[in-house]
């Protein structure tokens, strides 16, 4: 397998700006060296906390954003300061489902021109044969095709998403950066889209970043899992690894904080102490291990935190606080 | 303007519901005709209690929300009928005034989509200070502290430079944390949360529902959870109300419900929840179809066109009963989709 989409130190810092001249006065370090790849075929899985750099690098990947640091592959060429003209073409097999569907649906069109847009952009099939594609992909996502006529706000949020959806498989692209898509749905809608994605991943040989907070359906979906917090990625390994075997102390964070769906099982909400990292102005070394305030932190300033292999295909981010590295 | 008197002392009436919404029913005027999108739904919630609401996606709990809120959007969107009563107040009639008072003071809601409730061209702190300038009657520079200070409380890293920050600066998680911080603000009576932590990690999201907890562990704050997420059901409900096409088809206390679902609908739900020990990549449990138009909707039991069961003439046009078959627990009695054993 070759890597689809693979990026390498990816750094994406936001100026803040301040003062009465609204100068640049800090860096918001958005995505702070980020190094990961996708192959053909293949789910990667995205877990993190919220905040911490995961639409911004998924937006990287597509381009929407032009990073600030590192590099960014697709399909062969290097796409990372790639002008909008050449990136064209990329975009059709390299789409992105939105998190925020108010964000990404125009309120003044119908859902039918949003989700033919694409084939506009790309010229293709006449009106006739849009509109019956348009059908089609609806119906593919749960809704009917009579939809078409509808605008945005005469849908639920769940059903925004679908249309979100619907738009990003229209050109069978080969990629789809994946942000939070099935967050909105009721759980059995939810199983139909996931469904759905894969049964396009297995007909179509489709890839996807899948960005996501329940960590029951990324572990379903995902071959590899990554976890990033704060702009970094503090373990990467595949799914069953990550679940039966964390090596980083967020990870086993995040997996004992999963809820379960039993109500004669509760327990304290399980939580994390410590002040939220902020990425203006994020801690000297393991950034985890400063939120815990572990007694350990200090040892990690100053120190290599590159990614290690601990076992085959498992990279953990080592610290003598978080992964006893 | 003369102020409506406030509730009676609640230790004297412990019992009395904070809120209780009797056959409400919320439709749109649309270009091809009105559609019916709350169908006469029944429920309560008393101080200090949690009240969920599941279903599928499209059934109505936004609008339900909505209606409680008087802020549906005009002039589409309209009560039909029924009662909404909070406290000693009937909310359906209710001027605008009074809502404006109501909103934000005694009701908190949450709206499911930070984006369609934040203003994108004003800055986090003008907006959260708002709240605290209208209703608490603060001056600009202690609203601007109380701001800090709930958006600290939410989790937001860095407060006092996000306050000078526009929407769309910040990630979806920390919208909908500010949101999160201008429902809670001004310690409601009732909050309304639509789907307030899908944006958030799980660990953010324990913190979120700790800080909700407390503030009704502190001030007998009720609470009606609107979420796709079983397990925060599960580990926060007391009682949970599963809604399908309009229409409430199941209520019961949160242990009932989950250990004893009744209709079909409820059952095909629960079977599709996510879980951690299924084979990766299999096929998923689903519900199989989709839930029709609101204008195809049928008018008898909604769940016909989905259910395992074929229904008869009979119950896809009479409205099915809805009734208590024990204590606290409601089913619609549609005989193919309600067969107790
Ligand atoms: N402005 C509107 N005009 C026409 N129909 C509307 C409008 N707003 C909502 N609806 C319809 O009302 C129904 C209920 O919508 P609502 O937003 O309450 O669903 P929901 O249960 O909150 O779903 P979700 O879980 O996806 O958020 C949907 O079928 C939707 O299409
Ligand atoms: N356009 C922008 N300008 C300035 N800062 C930004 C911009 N977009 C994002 N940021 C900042 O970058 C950081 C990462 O944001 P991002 O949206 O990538 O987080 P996320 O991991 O997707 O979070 P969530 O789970 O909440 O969606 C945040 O601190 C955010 O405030
Ligand atoms: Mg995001
Ligand atoms: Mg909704």
């Amino acid at each position: 397998m070759k890597p689809l989409l693979s990026v390498e130190n990816l750094k994406m810092h936001f100026p803040v700006k301040g003062g009465v001249f609204l100068r640049s006065v800090a860096s918001c370090k958005a995505v702070d060296g980020v190094s990961l790849m996708i192959h053909e075929g293949e789910t990667l899985g995205l877990v993190g906390e919220s905040g911490c750099g995961k639409s911004t690098l998924g937006k990287c990947m597509v381009r929407l954003l032009e990073p600030t640091g590192g590099r960014v592959d697709y399909d062969g060429s290097d796409i990372t300061h790639m002008k909008r003209h050449d990136l064209l073409p990329k975009r059709r097999d390299l789409q992105m489902i939105f998190q925020d569907p108010a964000e990404s649906l125009n309120p003044r069109h119908t859902i039918g021109e949003i989700v033919s847009e694409p084939f506009i952009i790309h010229g293709i099939g006449d009106r006739q044969e849009r509109l019956a594609k348009v059908g089609e992909l609806l119906e593919k996502v749960g809704l009917s095709a009579s939809a078409a006529e509808k605008f945005p706000f005469e849908f639920s949020g769940g059903q925004r998403q679908r249309i979100g959806i619907a738009r990003a498989i229209a050109l069978n692209p080969k990629m789809i950066i994946c942000d939070e898509p099935v967050s909105a749905l009721d759980v059995s809608v939810q199983s139909q889209v996931l469904n759905l994605m894969m049964d396009l991943q297995s007909d179509l040989g489709l890839s996807y970043l899948f960005i996501a907070h329940d960590l029951a359906v990324v572990r379903h979906v995902s071959d590899r899992v990554a976890i990033m917090y704060l702009g970094k990625i503090m373990e990467i390994a595949d799914a069953d690894a990550i679940y039966e075997n964390p090596r980083h102390a967020y990870t086993k964070a995040l997996i004992s904080a999963i809820p379960i769906p039993d109500p004669t099982k509760r327990e304290d909400p399980r939580f994390l102490e410590g002040d939220v990292p902020s990425p203006i102005n994020p801690p000297e070394g393991c950034a985890f291990g400063h939120r815990m305030d572990h007694p350990k932190w200090k040892e990690s300033v100053g120190m290599d935190l590159a990614l290690r292999e601990v076992g085959p295909g498992h990279w953990v981010q080592p610290c003598p606080c978080c992964t006893n590295l | 303007m003369i102020r409506p008197c406030r509730f009676p002392d609640p230790t004297l009436f412990p019992y009395m519901p904070l809120l209780e919404v009797t056959d409400l029913r919320t439709g749109f005027d649309t270009d091809y005709g009105r559609v019916v999108a709350v169908d006469g739904v029944d429920f309560s919630v008393e101080r200090n209690k949690t009240l969920g609401i599941v279903g599928e996606s499209g059934c109505g709990k936004s609008v339900t929300a909505l209606s409680v809120m008087q802020l549906l959007p005009r002039p589409a969107g309209n009560i039909l009928g029924g009662s909404i009563q909070f406290k000693d107040r009937e909310l359906v009639e209710a001027t605008p005034d009074v809502m404006v008072d109501v909103r934000g003071d005694e009701i908190g809601m949450i709206f499911q989509e930070p984006m369609t409730a934040l203003n994108p061209v004003q800055k986090i702190g003008r907006q959260v200070s708002e709240v605290f300038i209208l209703h608490k009657k603060m001056d600009k520079a202690t609203a601007r502290e109380a701001s800090i200070d709930i958006l600290e409380k939410v989790g937001i890293p860095s407060p006092e430079i996000r306050i000078d920050e526009y929407p769309h600066q910040l990630s979806g998680g920390m919208r909908q944390r500010v949101m999160i911080a201008m429902a809670l603000g001004c310690k409601p009576d009732l909050l309304i949360a639509d789907e307030p932590t899908t944006a958030l990690d799980v660990t953010v999201q324990a913190q979120i529902l700790k800080l909700i907890s407390d503030l009704q562990a502190e001030m007998g704050m009720a609470v009606i959870l609107i979420t796709h997420d079983l397990g925060v059901i599960a580990e926060t409900c007391d009682e949970v109300v599963v809604m399908y096409g309009g229409r409430i088809v199941e209520r019961a206390p949160v242990l009932e419900l989950f250990a004893n679902p009744q209709h079909a609908y409820t059952k095909g739900l629960l079977r599709s929840i996510p879980r951690l020990d299924r084979k990766r990549k299999t096929k998923l449990p689903t519900i199989e179809g989709n839930v029709p138009s609101l204008d195809k909707m049928p008018s008898g039991c909604r769940f016909s066109t989905r259910a395992d069961i074929e229904h008869d003439e009979a119950s896809i046009t009479n409205r099915p009963a809805y009734g208590e078959i024990s204590p606290g627990h409601w089913v619609e009695k549609c005989p193919y989709c309600y067969q107790p054993d």
